[in-house]
């Protein structure tokens, strides 16, 4: 397993290398390096010499992605792009174009971000099965065929609508909770019920739905006839059988984002004031700041990496026959 | 489920016969404190004085650094007092040979400010300051270890704080040429303060040594490097010596770019460590002003708390007329400021910044488009008023016209609106720009995309500045005629015929047949943007001319304009300083952005405006200086380089517990006037937000609906047999 594990992390650098090459050649597409000047420097008064200085000091005066007035391996490392990219391999991810250190903004959002999340992917995922579960016990009955109903509604809302009416009704008209805000601690938690609630309710559409597919093929199999042959409870058959054996699947659309986590919600943390690694990123994108965007690109595509391996790995936790060769 | 429920249930009734509110966002040991809480949007980029140069950094910074110079809250025109200055400095002009020459003599060659600086004003507590008992400072040695265990740099046990002296602001001006600040006015200020440019020069080879050498971005002892027009009389006097004329250099020594910065603190945070946990002056700033920045996390709250060794300053005694009446004069000679902290927090999303501040959570908010039918009504004699819902909450309005102005530009370089060709097709031009300029009907515009806040232009000057002229005087002839004690737009048959005479009978060129297409370039801003675009292209087509919006993102728009290669296109311009000056640059001549890459984005070019921009930018307001704008915003009418669109108008609502609220456009360091009742604000709120429990009743009624005969069902079907029992 330990030559598997090597050997998918020696896959990930082409990936990585590859990733990182595609966030270049889209921003610079549609920024130049004068246009990140411009943005920092500000739209009033500013001087060509200034930009040409602000390029130079951030080492934006180099030709992007070949340079052909070098020489060797100068024209492919004395650009942009190598000078940019090679420092994050080692996880340095030096200063946002404004001076700040990104390391030092990632440590601090990185907590905002997981408090929303761990307890939306927890709770979530806990709702889910439990409403899956349900659905399918009750297979072919009316609660069963209310639950699709219910599910496929709840999937057709945007996010977007569950946000804004769950602050307009809970916070707003019931004063439940704060509309927006956060603070640390545990006064952080009368600022999370409300988006965690939402990130859950709004999730319950497509998780459940996902969920009770699985669960209705395991239960066409023979193993649970022959369980309930045995005369074993209901509630056993689902839980002890079925429930492992539509792990797998669970786990392929589970453990892929546990380290996602970490990224932050952007849509839940703008409209929730909540100073997560989800809202540093859109501030990015539109400070045009090129160094947080490749840095949060980079850290996303290690993480997903990372997902994928660990949904690798579980499999043989729940599933004797996997081996990883 | 239900052993929980009911202690769960039991205790949200307690607390809400207990009178407590449950969706305050604020601790509630903040609350009933002397507290204003404010909301931004977007996160500051600098703090740093000689790097900060937009609106929503100065709201921070200027409440805690001060310019020698500041705007009077109250008086209408804008008027400059003096903030750590003495006096409003004078300048003294010198010829070549530095011999003082009087004002209007064509010999000078220098202007000489001299500025006295208050003695006795203290900066506030900061470790940088913090010496032992040698004599010597604590803090600037520190390990990166020490460092690394920062929260903030107020975390460090000792603090000081010292006298502000002449050589703070010598320091700060010798920043503008810092080799790694990039001072946006360093441009600007090369031009005019002698010596600038060599020093930055000097300090790029510093640099460049320190980088070679090793030492990175260690900090370079600016006292070291003399700046030969920026002097130090003694402490509390220094002198700033510019080439030529300048008289708008005063205005901005009430910008942060001239605050004081001292050396000690510039040492402090260049310290290696210091830049990996955002300490720097960047984000920490260090000031004499009222307030001091003891929270800065732009992300989600940046928190101002009373500067304790501020000296106090007296409310103002005087302000417009009127101001007395409205209240705004109760606090005269009051020592300010009034409030001991102000929590900013970060709103992104205008629905909760709007909901909270109706819940009593923010003091005062601006009015969206979104909310603005929700908060006022325009009467029909275009006044506008509160609806009864705002007034029911004690909300009060205030309105006042920016001192800025949007406007559709027509490129002077193009070959069909521009007047860049001279002779008969300049003249032609000029009709058809005339022409486009009465039937752009921005009152419309006004109404229909502003809900009716702004001024139509007449002219480039806004009211509030000098130069401005109002009513008929103020009337551009061109484009409407004074009728009724009121401006009106001239009919669109003067327009078609201008059309006509420019060439384009009904909209088509005359020599050729084809239709006339003309360009507007502007800014994408989604699919909401479409009825905007349509309007635009309805106002062109009254005339029969096609016009061809051409979308883009603002860094391809700018560069379209850097490039002139646009024809025409939409801007807007907020002032630096309130003087005429700042306004009718942006049609001179030498400030073409195609061609010297300064701020006329149209490329307008009149040698007789030009000319007259040169001898009024010189002068003092004064009846010949008024007369010299006045030809020239007629010359600019005449030749229509810009259809002149309209001056914003800022509308305020704040609640009733907040006082002295006056909008301002040029002083920035507004929050040492602002007064709050903290107990009625407290008792408001606990009104406006009893909780609401029977929602909660409900939610738990309808997930018993749901599970009961769930577990039901499941009971029924645990005991249920597999087969019938025989027989049946």
């Amino acid at each position: 397993m330990l030559a598997y594990v090597i050997r998918r992390v020696l896959y990930a650098i082409p990936i990585l290398i590859g990733v990182n090459l595609i966030t270049f050649v889209l921003f610079f597409v549609v920024n130049t390096p004068d246009d990140m000047a411009r943005m920092q420097l500000g739209a009033k008064r500013v001087t060509q010499a200034a930009i040409d200085h602000w390029k130079a000091e951030h080492g934006y005066d180099r030709p992007l992605l070949w340079n052909p007035a070098a020489s060797g391996l100068g024209k492919a490392t004395d650009t942009i792009f190598f000078r940019k990219s090679l420092r994050l391999f080692a996880f340095d991810f030096g200063a946002s174009e404004d001076g700040r250190d990104i390391a030092a903004e990632i440590r601090t959002r990185m907590w905002p971000s997981l408090a929303l999340a761990i307890p939306v992917f927890l709770v979530g995922l806990a709702v889910n099965v439990t409403f899956a579960l349900t659905m399918a016990f009750f297979r072919a009955t009316y609660l069963d065929f209310w639950g699709v109903v219910l599910c496929v509604t709840m999937m057709s809302i945007s996010t977007l609508f569950y946000i804004i009416g769950g602050q307009y009704l809970v916070a707003k008209l019931w004063h439940l909770v704060p509309i927006s805000g956060y603070e640390g601690g545990l006064d952080a938690i009368k600022f999370l019920i409300l988006p965690v609630a939402i990130g859950v309710v709004s999730g319950i559409g497509s998780g459940s739905r996902w969920y009770r597919t699985l669960f209705l093929e395991e239960m066409g199999k023979d193993y649970v006839r022959t369980a309930r042959a045995k005369g074993l409870s209901e509630a056993v058959v689902l839980f002890r059988h079925v429930l492992k054996n539509a792990m797998i699947p669970i786990l392929t659309g589970v453990v892929v984002v546990i380290p996602l986590l970490f990224m932050g919600s952007l849509l839940m943390e703008s409209f929730f004031g909540i100073p997560g690694l989800g809202s540093y990123t859109i501030d990015a994108i539109q400070a045009q700041d090129f160094a947080v965007v490749r840095a949060m690109v980079f850290i996303g595509s290690v993480l997903y990496i990372l997902g994928l391996l660990l949904t690798d790995l579980s499999y043989t936790l729940v599933d004797p026959r996997v081996r990883l060769e | 489920m239900r052993a929980l429920l009911v202690p769960a249930l039991a205790l949200a009734v307690t607390l809400a016969a207990c009178g407590r509110v449950w969706n305050d966002p604020y601790p509630a040991a903040d609350r009933g404190k002397n507290i204003l809480y404010s909301a931004f949007v977007e996160r500051p980029k600098h703090l740093d004085p000689v790097q900060s140069y937009a609106e929503d950094e100065s709201r921070f910074i200027q409440q805690v650094y001060e310019p020698p110079l500041q705007y009077a809250y109250l008086a209408r025109p804008y008027r400059l007092v003096p903030l750590t200055a003495t006096e409003v400095p004078h300048p003294q002009y010198l010829d070549r040979d530095r011999r003082p020459v009087p004002a209007t003599s064509p010999a000078v060659a220098y202007s000489v400010y001299t500025i006295h600086i208050r003695p006795g004003i203290l900066y506030q507590p900061h470790p940088a300051f913090a010496r032992d008992a040698s004599g010597a400072l604590r803090y600037d040695h520190l390990s990166r270890e020490r460092i690394a265990g920062l929260a903030s740099p107020y975390a460090l046990p000792h603090s000081g704080t010292r006298e502000l002296v002449s050589d703070d602001y010598i320091y700060e001006i010798k920043r503008l040429a810092h080799p790694r600040l990039y001072s946006p006015i360093f441009g600007l200020m090369s031009q005019y303060i002698v010596g600038l440019s060599d020093l930055a020069a000097r300090l790029r080879a510093v640099d460049e040594r320190m980088k070679a050498s090793g030492q990175g971005e260690g900090w370079i002892d600016l006292r070291k490097y003399p700046l030969a027009g920026v002097e130090r009389v003694d402490a509390h006097t220094f002198r700033i010596t510019l080439k030529g004329r300048y008289p708008q250099f005063v205005y901005w020594l009430a910008m942060p770019f001239f605050a004081p910065v001292p050396w000690e603190v510039d040492k402090f945070f260049q310290q290696p460590g210091m830049a990996a946990k955002n300490f720097t002056l960047d984000w920490w700033p260090v000031g004499t002003g009222p307030y001091m920045l003891t929270e800065n996390n732009p992300n989600a709250r940046m928190v101002l708390e009373r500067n304790p060794n501020f000296r106090g300053e007296p409310y103002p005694s005087t302000g417009e007329p009127g101001d007395r009446r409205e209240g705004l004069l109760a606090d005269a000679g009051k020592t300010m400021p009034f409030i001991d902290k102000v929590i900013f927090s970060r709103e992104k999303e205008s629905i909760p910044y709007w909901n909270k501040f109706l819940q009593g959570y923010y003091d005062s908010s601006g009015v969206s488009s979104d909310n603005f039918d929700q908060a006022v009504r325009i009467s029909v004699e275009g006044e506008a008023a509160l609806t009864p819902q705002m007034r029911r909450l004690g909300i009060q309005l205030r309105t006042s016209v920016a001192t800025s102005i949007l406007y559709i530009g027509f490129n002077w370089l193009d070959p069909v609106v521009g007047g860049a060709m001279g002779g008969a097709a300049a003249e032609r031009a000029r009709k058809l720009r005339q022409a486009i300029s009465i039937a752009v009907d921005m009152e419309e515009y006004l109404q229909i995309f502003a809900n009716g806040r702004g001024i139509v232009a007449q002219g480039p000057i806004p009211p509030g500045i000098f130069g401005y002229r109002g009513g008929a005087a103020g009337v551009d002839p061109v484009t409407h005629v004074w009728r009724d004690g009121a401006a009106h737009r001239r009919a669109l048959a003067e327009a078609k015929r201008l059309l006509a005479e420019a060439g384009y009978p009904d909209g088509r060129d005359a020599r050729t047949g084809e239709p006339l297409v003309l360009y507007l370039d502007t800014v994408s801003r989604g699919p909401g943007d479409k009825a905007r675009l349509d309007w635009w292209r309805k106002q062109f087509a009254k005339l029969s001319i096609q016009l061809e919006v051409r979308e883009t993102d603002w860094n391809r728009f700018q560069e379209k304009i850097r490039k002139g290669s646009e024809q025409i296109f939409i801007l807007g311009w907020d002032a630096d300083y309130p003087d005429p000056e700042n306004f009718l640059f942006l049609l001179d001549g030498a400030q073409s952005r195609a061609l010297h890459n300064g701020e006329n984005a149209a490329n307008y070019s009149n040698p007789e405006y030009d000319a007259l921009f040169e001898r009024m930018r010189n002068m003092p307001d004064s009846p010949e200086r008024q007369k010299l704008i006045d030809r020239m915003v007629d010359i600019a009418r005449n030749d229509a380089p810009w259809i002149w669109g309209y001056f914003p108008k800022d509308y305020v609502l704040y609640h009733g517990w907040l006082s002295n609220v006056k909008p301002n456009d040029m002083a920035r360091n507004n929050i040492k006037y602002l007064r709050v009742d903290p107990a009625q604000r407290a008792a408001y709120q606990r009104r406006w937000n009893r909780p609401m429990l029977w929602p909660l009743a409900l939610l738990v009624a309808l997930i018993a609906a749901a599970v009961v005969p769930a577990v039901i069902g499941y009971r029924r079907r645990e005991r249920m047999a597999a087969l019938p029992p025989a027989g049946k």
